[in-house]
């Protein structure tokens, strides 16, 4: 008993908190790894937009709500995301033409673009507080739980309850059907392959006839894609609140760099390899701990290895470590 | 490489790849921007007069090449002759300050490379000739991009023509060896049906039989009504199937004349055949 006890305390405060994130994680992380992979540099901006977009969403969610307009049992969010994503994508490829094209034309070198990816972010975070300001927003409506703890304990007898959010439910769902959606297109459609092509060799994708802007345009409206996502569903499980999207920028990175940069099988395992050191580094495991050590042995103190406020600092030891020993990724990157 | 003389391309030694993606496009005049115009009579390529480089200096000085339908045409010369630079000159991967380029009775001088492609050319480059994490058969369909029609039967013949890809067709071609990926970069450019074929040094790297077999593979596309334009360090070989050779020294035309010919010259043997 104890033992089950164990496993759903361990479900409930770690593996489910953990695979949620590490979904949101590795969306975000794919959208970074695509506009590396094809545009050749790390998109700084990217945190930024998830916050921008996540805002258009949150707009369009208050709009519905006020015109009566629901989702049942699902988050009215849900049905503002598409138009959150036109619109983010629309920005992002306004951005592209006003900002990054002028740099593409010159062939500037990769980490120019990088420079210029920062400006832009700060340009974003900027927009981001006009838009919608700096406070903490909760946005999420419709069925709080799939599976309460009370319900859980009630069912099943045991001490430790296990409650299973419908934010968590949703995200991992829809980070299946995203991740699934995406592969197909890049290995399945002419224009994914173009653009893996484009990624492969520029010069020899331009002598077979590829249109280079193109390719660009719809990496950006799928990166924009993949944010607003990203950051829709960190809002739903979290709240939102601008700030963080910049600081989930580091554990999103992190994810990317891990896995290997440039490639998307890599961007995901990193994501949830990132996750869940993050979760498991910061709880406390005196409860998972008491339950199955014998009681001499169980530990006094909250057995956390680090407090949650250095949550991020797990993101930057593993991306140090791992470009320390492999700094092309666990998987094959392209990177070096 | 020479440092440009455009800022915005100096990284200033930052070759950090956690931050950026090294290998980017080098293609000079991706734009062209200009439409094709007619230019009746001649031959079937004429790129004449062709002088122009990548930066401020020039590489090509009053370059000539001209291939007759269905013929094949080499480039020999010593290295950092340009022959190079000539052919990414004929398919508008640099700006040129002189000279025109026809093909089959238009100018296509101020075309982008797309636009050639969709003219009719199809070109494979000395080196990063193939997609290298993409398969064999999606190498070949990315030759096809611009095709809206059923590739299968091309496909097909590229498989008869060189049978090793239709065995490796899902491998990823960066894992294939030399000589097979020189295949699958032939076949690339031969899926777009292409009226003129350019070669830069198809045969660099691999053994002498494959360099055989890769020569015959050339004259039975030639065969086909396909004309082909063709730079080799193997130049003897090369210049014995050649219907015209040309030996490029220092940008400009130093030799030109029909294959036979040029075997024969005793000059050009002792300076360029090594006897
Ligand atoms: N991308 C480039 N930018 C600047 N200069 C270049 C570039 N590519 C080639 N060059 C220069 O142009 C000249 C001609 O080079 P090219 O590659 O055309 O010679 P090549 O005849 O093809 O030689 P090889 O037999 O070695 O292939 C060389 O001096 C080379 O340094
Ligand atoms: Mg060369």
């Amino acid at each position: 008993m104890d033992f089950l006890n164990a496993i759903v305390a361990l479900l409930n405060f770690v593996v489910i908190p953990a695979t949620a994130y590490g979904a949101q994680l590795a969306l975000g992380a794919l959208g970074v790894t695509l506009i590396y992979g094809i545009l050749r540099f790390s998109n700084f901006a990217h945190g930024d937009t998830m916050a921008l977009g996540t805002g258009f969403v949150i707009l369009f969610t208050w709009w519905f709500q006020s015109m009566g307009l629901h989702f049942g049992p699902l988050p009215t969010a849900l049905l503002a995301l598409p138009f959150g994503i036109a619109v983010t994508a629309a920005f992002v490829l306004l951005t592209d033409r006003v900002v990054y094209r002028f740099y593409r034309k010159q062939k500037a070198a990769p980490v120019i673009l990088v420079i210029v990816a920062m400006g832009v972010m700060f340009v974003m975070n900027g927009l981001t507080r006009f838009l919608i300001g700096v406070d903490e927003i909760r946005f999420d409506d419709g069925a709080r739980f799939l599976i309460t703890a009370n319900d859980f304990k009630a069912a099943t007898g045991l001490a430790e309850g296990l409650a299973f959010r419908s934010t968590q439910a949703l995200t991992i769902a829809t980070a299946v059907v995203v991740v699934a959606a995406l592969f197909w297109f890049l290995n399945r459609t002419r224009t994914g392959k173009s653009m893996r092509a484009f990624s492969d060799n520029e010069d020899l994708a331009l002598l077979s006839g590829i249109n280079p802007e193109k390719v660009v345009a719809v990496t950006w409206i799928i990166s924009a894609g993949l944010a607003v996502i990203a950051g829709t569903l960190y809002g739903l499980d979290k709240s939102f609140k601008a700030f963080n999207y910049f600081q989930l920028l580091l554990p999103i990175f992190a994810s990317a760099i891990v896995g290997g940069l440039g490639n998307p099988l890599g961007a995901i395992a990193g994501g949830f390899l990132i996750a869940f050191s993050e979760v498991g580094f910061t709880y406390a495991w005196k409860k998972v701990a008491t339950y199955v050590l014998p009681e001499s042995l169980a530990p006094d103190g909250l057995a956390q290895l680090l407090s949650t406020d250095y949550k991020f600092a797990v993101s930057f030891a593993i991306l140090i470590v791992v470009l320390l020993f492999k700094p092309t990724g666990l998987f094959k990157g392209k990177a070096v | 490489m020479t440092r440009s003389d455009n800022p915005y391309r100096d990284d200033r030694g930052n070759k950090d790849r956690s931050i950026t993606k090294a290998g980017g496009g080098t293609i000079d005049n991706p734009e062209g921007g200009g439409s094709a115009l007619p230019a009746p009579g001649g031959p079937f390529l004429a790129a004449e007069g062709m002088t122009g480089g990548y930066g401020a200096a020039d590489i090509l000085h009053d370059c000539t090449l001209t291939v007759e339908k269905g013929q094949i045409a080499v480039i020999v010369g010593p290295n950092g002759a340009g022959k190079s630079t000539a052919m990414k000159a004929v398919f508008g991967m640099l700006r040129l300050r002189g000279g025109h380029v026809r093909l089959d009775g238009e100018d296509i001088t101020h075309l982008s490379p797309q636009d050639r492609v969709a003219k009719g050319m199809g070109f494979v480059p000395q080196t990063n000739n193939v997609f290298p994490s993409m398969s064999v058969e999606e190498n070949l369909e990315m030759g096809a991009f611009l095709r809206r029609d059923d590739f299968r039967a091309t496909m097909e013949q590229v498989f008869d023509l060189f049978p090793i890809l239709k065995d490796k067709r899902r491998q990823p071609a960066g894992e294939l060896s030399g000589g097979q990926r020189q295949q699958v970069a032939v076949g690339r450019a031969l899926m777009t049906q292409p009226k003129l074929l350019m070669l830069d040094e198809p045969t660099a790297g691999v053994s002498p039989i494959v360099m055989d077999e890769l020569f015959d593979r050339i004259i039975e596309v030639a065969r086909t009504g396909i004309s082909i334009l063709m730079v080799e360090q193997n130049a003897r070989q090369a210049l014995e199937i050649a219907d015209k050779g040309y030996v490029l020294v220092q940008g400009a035309n130093r030799y030109t004349d029909t294959g036979a010919a040029l075997l024969a010259d005793p000059d050009v043997r002792r300076t360029f055949l090594g006897g």
